[in-house]
């Protein structure tokens, strides 16, 4: 019998798919990868290269910035909220992530043929008051339909435009060594609700969605002076992901401290049942924030002070070392490094 | 978390690590034998803090990755047909055939739906009787007693629209074949817990005395890989070859003997080809002959496909600089072609895998990431 130990080797995800698969749409590489080499080669341009959540753009000497993003969920309504508060807030905080005040928002509907009438108007109910709440305008729209079994009942498009008031700059790339890693809440809520809907799977306590708008949030942290490097709302693909785009397009290293980072009960437990990591469990209400370090506890005592914040947390800190890397200390004092994802988080075998 | 939180004490982990530093006066190589046990290695940064001495090897446990090709592509070749509702655990769906993986074929059109259990297949059989449904029956002696119930409740049910594409793998005999591989280093095991709190320890005995080599049976937490590695160590350190139960809450000699019971009336031992190891006799299970007809590779008639192992798997891209080393579990001194972390990185994404390796013998600015 001649068994080959030493020829051992690993079967890699497959990462140069001919066809687009579901890890496209999951924040990890494969997103990365389809947006760098299909769509910027295709787009080329300043703005769209800084690759932020929303592109900052002059227009009359005001600095504007311009989010678009696109909502797809299922099921339409899940604990916390449905598709309409997470396409406002999405779209806000894809605004706030650059600093801006939010101003204007348009929505598109791709309807499916099929979909009753009365969810519609909760949908369309949920997006009038988030956007009211939020003091956005809806100004402009369009629907489209499409047959049945070519949606998943509708689709949502928004588009957001804000204001970024003089002197402020944040970007993913202003971060730099020495400044400190701000989460402003509970991590993987949102995620996990969505998931234990869908697959009909209980973790205890019951869990629902985080989706808030966090543009005044990051109004306090900005009117009081705060040396914000960089922020994100870190949805598809979690923390990790969202860390790791930061120190990517920064060239700094991330250390986390795994015991600062707020992850409650449920997600903990819906993390340990299925083999999955809370660091890349989507938010839709959460928003890290690099802050220089001399203002690091009065940020956090910012966000502390805030309706939504009050679960943040100082999770890890920027170094030189290690540029482009997110390295975690783990619960017993190890090391470890938290990767991009490739495609989607998977529940494991076991 | 009641009952988990204890066992990932860092005060407990540094004073266990304290005792493994006192007893270890020389090189010793363990090996965790499960993949979860890497995972979890891996996950808390264990290795990291080990003394240098001890040199983990990463065993074969890894239920996806040691999935043969020919049934990866026996399963995408099912799952590609239009009247079949494929059904598996999520993180195969991403391990890759000859040339595509499930993900592909759900791409393609294929009815590629991700289970959390084999008897959600079953439901689905009773629900959908318009459907051919199949389950992706792999994994150690852990998943086995589940996937075991799905066939004996099939078949209670009446069900003639559901199978099971099997390729269970028994953890004793890849013991055996490791031990009798001419290049081993192995010189302990830390057997795998949650296989042993179905199979009990009584299959241990024996390949102790066989090979004189000492096992112990490990849990997953933090604290249970330290423990268990303690007590290789010690064992080592003594000379002696013992087999120890460092999972007591979960494992008992004798193991769960409902789950053996329904294990023998379904399954029957089978040589089995292992992904990157090669054929291992008697390592596996198939369904016995009363309930072949639950058997999706005689039902769909893959039979014919027998497709052998690529000498160069993906992580052969390094060489051709389509990835960097430090992406690939195949790269690096832990991961040797002997000792992969293929449970990250089919797992987990390589969420720590690649990188993992980069602090223990790469200095930090030398590492280099993919763009």
């Amino acid at each position: 019998m001649s068994l080959s130990f030493e020829d051992w080797t690993c079967p890699l995800p497959l990462r140069d798919y001919p066809a687009i698969v579901m890890g496209h749409g999951g924040g990890g590489k494969l997103s990365a990868d389809l947006v760098r080499h299909l769509f910027l080669p295709a787009f080329r341009n300043a703005a769209l290269e800084q690759l932020g959540d929303g592109a900052v753009v002059e227009v009359g000497g005001a600095r504007l910035a311009l989010s678009t993003d696109a909502f797809v969920v299922r099921p339409l309504f899940f604990p916390g909220g449905n598709i309409g508060d997470l396409a406002v807030n999405g779209t806000i905080n894809d605004l706030a992530m650059c600093g801006a005040r939010p101003l204007y928002l348009t929505a598109s509907f791709i309807i499916e043929e099929g979909m009753p009438l009365d969810q519609l108007g909760i949908i369309a109910e949920t997006m009038g008051a988030a956007a009211r709440r939020a003091g956005v305008t809806l100004v402009t729209g369009d629907t489209k339909v499409v047959d049945r079994g070519h949606g998943d009942g509708v689709f949502v498009s928004t588009t957001g435009l804000g204001v970024i008031p003089d002197g402020v700059r944040v970007g993913p790339e202003l971060a730099r060594p020495g400044d400190m890693v701000l989460i402003s809440g509970e991590i993987g809520l949102h995620g996990v609700a969505i998931l234990s809907v869908r697959e009909g799977l209980e973790f205890g306590a019951a869990i629902a969605s985080d989706t808030a708008p966090l543009h005044d949030m990051v109004a306090a942290l900005l009117d009081a002076g705060c040396a914000v490097h960089a922020l994100r709302d870190p949805t598809r693909g979690g923390v990790a992901s969202t860390l790791n785009e930061i120190a990517a397009a920064s060239g700094v290293g991330i250390r986390l401290d795994e015991r600062a980072l707020p992850v409650p009960g449920p997600v903990r437990a819906a993390c340990e049942i299925l083999g999955m990591d809370p660091l890349y469990i989507a938010n839709e209400g959460k928003l890290v924030a690099l802050v220089a370090r001399e203002d690091a506890e009065r940020a956090l005592a910012i966000l502390r002070a805030h309706p939504l914040g009050a679960r943040a947390a100082i999770i890890g800190e920027v170094t030189a070392e290690h540029p482009g890397v997110v390295v975690a200390r783990t619960g017993i004092g190890g090391t470890r490094v938290v990767d991009m994802q490739v495609g989607e988080q998977l529940p494991r075998i076991c | 978390m009641k009952y988990l939180d204890e066992f990932r004490n860092p005060e407990v982990a540094a004073r266990l690590l304290e005792e493994i530093r006192r007893v270890i006066t020389r090189p010793w190589a363990i090996m965790e034998v499960c993949g979860g046990q890497t995972h979890s290695i891996i996950r808390n940064g264990i290795d990291q803090l080990l003394p240098p001495e001890i040199e983990l090897i990463h065993g074969p446990g890894c239920p996806v990755c040691v999935t043969p090709l020919e049934i990866i592509d026996k399963a995408l070749a099912i799952a590609a047909r239009p009247e079949v509702t494929f059904c598996s655990f999520g993180d195969m769906l991403r391990v890759p055939g000859s040339n595509s993986d499930l993900f592909q074929v759900k791409s393609s059109g294929g009815d590629v739906r991700i289970v959390y259990s084999p008897l959600d297949a079953v439901r689905l059989a009773q629900q959908r009787p318009d459907r051919e449904v199949v389950f992706f029956g792999i994994g150690f002696e852990t998943t086995a007693p589940a996937n075991a119930m799905a066939v004996v409740q099939a078949e209670r049910l009446g069900l003639t629209n559901f199978s099971m594409l099997v390729s269970h793998v028994l953890v004793p005999p890849a013991i055996s074949a490791i031990m009798e591989s001419p290049r081993n280093r192995v010189q302990a095991f830390l057997a795998a817990g949650h296989v042993c709190s179905v199979m009990g320890t009584w299959q241990y005995g024996p390949l102790v005395e066989r090979y004189g080599v000492p096992i112990v049976v490990t849990g997953f937490e933090p604290l249970d890989i330290l423990e268990g590695i303690r007590r290789a160590v010690t064992q080592l350190e003594a000379g002696r070859a013992e087999l120890e139960n460092a999972y007591p809450r979960a494992v008992r000699p004798e193991g769960n003997q409902p789950a053996q019971a329904v294990l023998e009336q379904v399954f029957e031992v089978t040589d089995r080809t292992w992904r990157g190891i090669g054929m291992i006799p008697q390592s596996g299970w198939r369904l016995r002959e009363r309930y072949r007809r639950f058997d999706a590779e005689a039902r769909f008639e893959v039979g014919h496909i027998n497709t052998a192992e690529s000498p160069l798997c993906r992580s052969g891209e390094v060489l051709q600089g389509l990835l960097k080393p430090n992406q690939c579990p195949a790269f690096g001194k832990q991961c040797t072609p002997r000792t992969p972390l293929g449970a990250t990185m089919v797992s987990s994404e390589g969420a720590c895998a690649a990188y993992y390796q980069y602090g223990r013998f790469i200095p930090a600015g030398d590492v280099e990431v993919a763009r």
